[in-house]
Order: structure tokens, then sequence, then C-alpha cells
């Protein structure tokens, strides 16, 4: 094994042949060969017998089935609140209804992946700025009730809203529903800092474009959601569902080709097929809303490729990720690449200095 | 209180794993399998949440002492050619023959007690905190075991345990080496240290070590182990220095350590402002989707 710089045999590497000049091949959709991969150079590098630098996070199907509802509550809140201002009661109701159950499941999901979910209220012990998951427990705590005064209009039952506590939900709603949708951008993009503030090689690395990504996937989502409900009113639903789809498509792409031997593992295995199925039910639901938008049943098969869509990116991101940390090139050789770099640098500037 | 911390001087340890023992013992940590890895003499395989110091098993291909800067090749058992390069421990020249061409390193991993530590940022419960003696400790009794600070390790030292909450002691949170937080309040060396028969694992004030780690290495410079070199010990690296640093004889890599770490941390600035950008533009364009009056 040899590392640029460094022409020895490495030993400790011999049980375990590892990079090696073995380099993957990955293809994407259409057969398409990754091109950009001539640019990366070949990753022959040195590491003990093969086995992670970094720990890959002790995360489950939670964590990005969390980043998913998170999106789609954010996205949802922003929908509702538009809706509601601009006299659009029954999208209104859709995207309000749509945001309680994301912002359910995502609280749902958080607890139930601690490792000790009967301490979940030990997050709010403390408020740590240090901390993306600090931060982002807060953010939600703080939009939470203002996403649940918004809907409890929608879901009182007719006997309550008779009353004057019913006309005080009512009359609350609308101010609530415009808090929660302030809010709301920051719980979407929230969770692309959350995971970039790792070790984990492909979610640091994809730290300049993720949150970009997230907040398209996060309008995709909700707008596809809000295309569930009646035609006649999801004129905005589409546009946000389009608009978001194309953010992100494009955004992940960017990012993607901008992030050399750590974006490998978004191509790659089960993040590559996830990321690709992601990619054409992004598409397909896209292409669907602007040509099917306006039927009931387009509209709704649209709307649900694109929530599926969105889903599919955060399990392949996250996958990736995971990818990523148990494979101790994508640790070591950036990392030695930065040094060979950093040492060149110093002798060239000792050489200057030297005349 | 000055700060505490490990030199772990790789170049006397003899890979007795009598840290790994007694850290086990006296932190009374479960089994962490009972696995042979079939690499080396190392079944311990890594750091994780119940062990808490790992000692690192590496075979190589040695040099010869002398380097005369003249090209040499030496064959290996299995046929192939070993370039040339430096021995620490060498055979004398009479007794090279078929066996004496390589060495063995050998390494007590530990916690670095980062001085940017990226688990004790991340931790969004305040349970990683800072000891009087500037070392990094879970308070097990606050940790829910969220797992935030497993992947921010950039040493992959800290792990969740796992297991029933019934049955295995703090099963569900995060685990990792505590410097003997419980043994400095009374005076005490930590476990590792004290049971170290070498003293490859010298425990003390971090900037006393950090003499005595230059000291040592320029003493093996100077008998002509050139692969010698401090791990950690700079306070101008990513981590911002280690409290328990290392003298290797070969790069870090290839005992398992990152070559370059840098605390994830200290690029969060740069990460909220992308996300900030992002997310006024979600606004932006949920503003956008209804404006114009067509439904």
């Amino acid at each position: 094994m040899t590392v640029p710089g460094h022409q020895e045999l490495r030993v400790a590497e011999a049980p375990m042949k590892r990079g090696g000049g073995l380099r993957r091949k990955s293809k994407v959709a259409g057969g398409k060969r990754r091109d950009e991969h001539q640019m990366v150079p070949d990753a022959t590098f040195t590491s003990y017998y093969g086995r992670p630098v970094v720990k890959a996070s002790p995360w489950k199907a939670d964590i990005p089935a969390y980043l998913f509802m998170g999106g789609v509550a954010g996205g949802s809140s922003l929908l509702a609140a538009g809706a509601d201002l601009t006299d659009r009661p029954e999208l209104c109701r859709v995207a309000r209804v749509g945001a309680l159950m994301a912002l359910v499941g995502s609280l749902g999901a958080l607890v139930h992946d601690l490792g000790r979910p009967s301490r979940f209220m030990h997050m709010l012990r403390v408020f740590k700025p240090t901390s993306p998951m600090s931060v982002g427990t807060w953010l939600v705590s703080a939009y939470a009730p203002f996403a649940g005064l918004a809907v409890a209009s929608e879901l009182m039952p007719t006997w309550l809203r008779r009353t004057r506590l019913g006309g005080l939900i009512d009359a609350t709603a609308t101010p609530a529903g415009v808090v929660a949708a302030v809010i709301a951008p920051t719980v979407a993009a929230y969770t692309a800092v959350l995971l970039s503030d790792t070790a984990t090689p492909t979610w640091h690395d994809a730290r300049g474009q993720l949150p970009t990504v997230f907040v398209g996937s996060a309008a995709s989502a909700a707008g596809g959601l809000g295309m569930l409900g009646p035609v006649r009113e999801a004129g905005p639903a589409r546009r946000m569902a389009v608009g978001g789809a194309l953010v992100e498509l494009v955004a992940a792409h960017r990012m993607e080709h901008a992030m050399g031997l750590t974006g490998e593992p978004l191509s790659e295995g089960t993040a590559g097929r996830l990321m690709q199925a992601s990619r054409a039910l992004t598409v397909a639901g896209t292409v669907g809303t602007l040509v099917l938008g306006r039927r009931r049943t387009g509209a709704a098969a649209s709307g649900l490729a694109l929530l599926a869509g969105s889903a599919l990116l955060r399990f392949g991101i996250f996958e990736a990720g995971q990818a990523s940390a148990r494979d101790p090139r994508f640790t070591i050789v950036p990392q030695r690449e930065r040094l060979d770099a950093r040492a060149r640098q110093e002798a060239a500037t000792r050489d200057v200095l030297r005349g | 209180m000055t700060r505490m911390g490990f030199f772990t001087d790789t170049s006397v340890c003899i890979g007795c794993k009598a840290c790994e023992v007694a850290c086990k013992e006296w932190n009374a940590i479960p089994d962490d399998g009972f696995d042979l890895l079939g690499t080396s003499l190392d079944n311990t395989g890594e750091l994780g949440a119940s062990t808490w110091r790992h000692v690192a098993f590496i075979e190589q291909p040695s040099r010869p002492v002398v380097d005369l800067g003249m090209p040499s090749l030496a064959r290996l058992p299995d046929g192939s050619i070993s370039p040339a390069s430096a021995s620490v421990a060498p055979v004398d020249a009479e007794h090279t023959g078929e066996r004496a061409d390589f060495r063995w390193l050998m390494e007590s991993d530990v916690c670095k007690h980062c001085t940017h530590a990226a688990c004790l940022d991340v931790c969004p419960t305040g349970s990683l905190f800072r000891t009087e003696f500037g070392t990094v400790v879970v308070q097990d009794d606050i940790c829910n075991g969220c797992g935030y600070c497993v992947p921010a390790c950039p040493f992959g030292v800290i792990d969740r345990r796992e297991g029933e909450p019934a049955t295995v002691k703090n099963a569900g949170i995060a685990q990792k080496c505590t410097l003997c937080y419980d043994r400095l309040g009374e005076g005490l060396e930590p476990a590792c240290a004290t049971a170290c028969p070498t003293q490859s694992i010298q425990y003390g004030d971090v900037d006393e070590l950090r003499e005595r780690a230059q000291k040592r290495v320029d003493a093996l410079h100077a008998d002509g182990v050139h692969d010698a070199r401090l791990y950690g010990e700079s306070t101008h690296d990513g981590i911002g220095g280690l409290g328990a640093f290392f003298l290797l004889l070969d790069e870090p890599e290839v005992y398992g350590m990152p070559p370059d770490p840098v605390a994830c941390t200290s690029l969060a600035p740069e990460m909220w402002k992308a996300a900030g950008i992002a997310a006024l533009g979600l606004l932006a364009g949920a503003v956008a989707a209804f404006s114009g009056s067509r439904r």
C-alpha cells in the first residue's frame, strides 16, 4: 500500500487488502459512467486492517424518517399559512393536518431513536448553541405549539367550535399559523447541519449544499402533500412542489459532483440505489405535476411520487454517510492529501525564503 | 487545576494488554464480545463503548538499521520484495536470517481528551463535560443515548453501549474513557498507567508530558530511530492538541488513527450560515408560490 509521497510497503494492510488501486465503478440511471471519477486520484492508502477510523452513527431508520418528516412539517406550515392568508381553506386544512402528522411522527422517531427514550426531556435541560441537536430540539419545541394551535381549529368537533373556547381557538389559528410558518424554514433546514456537523466524511463534506438540498426536498414533499387535496386550490402547492423538486435535483447534483472522493458513497450500494430511486420519483412527480397536476388522480399520483422521492433522498444521504464512515478510505485519503499538500506548500515556502 | 493527560510512548510498548485489563477491571466494563479477529495478535479491534484502552498490533517488514542511502531489496517470506526501511529493534547482522526482516508495532490507544472536543460540543444534554483536570467525561445519569457524539468524534472513540438496560450496566448511553476521573480525585493515577509495566503509558501534567515527549523523540532520533514522531502534541492541529498524545513509529493511519484530524464543530459557523440562507430561500420560495392570483 502506498500513499502519495510515502513509497513503503505496508504489511499492516496485507491481511485485508483495501483501496489498493481497486477503483469501484458505479453506474447511474441510464447506464452513464461517472466520468468525474477520473478527477479523483487513485485512492491507495494505509489503514489498520481496513478498519474504520471514525464510527458510523448508531442511528437507525428513525433519523432519516425524522429528517423527512421535519421537512414535510416545515414546508406544510408555510403552505398552510399561505393558504390561510390567501383564503384557500381546503389547502390550508390539508397542509395543517399534514404538518401535525409529520410533526408527531418526527417527534416519535426522535424519541424512539434514543438509547434511553425515557430521558428525552434531558434534551431540554440545557440550550447549547454548539450542538445542532440542542438547537434543533429547541427550534422544534418552539415550532410545535404554534403548529398545534394552528391545526386545532381544523380538528375541533362541532360542539367545541360553538363554545367560547372554540371561538378563541379559531381566532388564534391564523396568528399561530403565521408564527409556525416563520419558524418552519429553520425546522426544515437545521437537519442538514445536524448531519454535517460530524466527522462522517460524506455528511461533513456535503455541508455547503446540503441545507439547499434539504429545503428543496422539504418544499417538494410539502407541495406534494398539498396536491393530495382539492385541485382547484392547490395551485401554490403545485408551484412549491415543482420549485422545490428542481432545487432539490440541481443542488443534489451539484453537491455530489463538488465533493470528489467523499461524494462517491452517494452513488454506490444501497445509498446509490436510494438516491437513484429518489431522483426517478422526483423527476416523475415534477413532470406529472406539470402535465397532470390539474386532474384529481394525476395530482395525487404526482404528489405521492414527490413525497416518496423526498423520503428516499433523506434515506439515501443517511445511508451514504453511514457507508462513508465504515470505509476508512473516505477518512484517511482526504486527510493524507491535505497533509501532503501542506507539506509541499511548506517546502515551497522554504525554497522561496532560501532564494 | 493543571490539565492532566497521557503520553503514550509506543516505542516501549510490549503489547501485553495489561492496560486493557486494568481499565476493564477498575471501571467494571462489560465484555465486548470474545471474537478472534484473525488479523493479528489484536483481538480487541477498536475502541468502543466497552473498550476504553485498545492495544493495536502491526507486523511490518523492517529496514536495515543503518541506511547508507544505497538501494537494497530484501525478500519477504512470501517471495515479494520489501523496499528499504529502518528498524526500531534491529537484529545483529550475523543473526539476520530468514526471520529477521520484520518489526512489530504495538500501541495502546485511548480517548484523546481533545482540547476542542467535538463530542462535548455536539452533546445536546450537557452530559459530556470538561472536568477540573481538563479531561472529557460522560455523566451517565444525564446521557439520554441520542448518539450524536458517536459520529462527531474524529477518532472513532466514543460509542453507545448495546444491550438491555436491565442486564447491562449503562446500556443505551454513550461510554468512553474517563481518564479514571474517580481515581484522579483521590490522588491516584489512572488504572492503565498504573498497570503499564514499561511506562509506555505515562500520566501527568500535559505541559510536562509534552516536554518529556519531545526529549524522548529527540533521543530516539539521535539513536537513529528516524521513524519516531509525536502525534497530537501540537496545539496547532485541528483539535488544538490532544490531552492524550502519542509517540508513534509510523504514520498515524497505520495504527488506525486519522492523519490530520479536525474537530467537525470548528466549521459549524459556515454550516449554520448555509442553513440560514437555505431557510430564507425556502421562506422566499413559499411566498413566491402564493404570489399571483392563479389558483
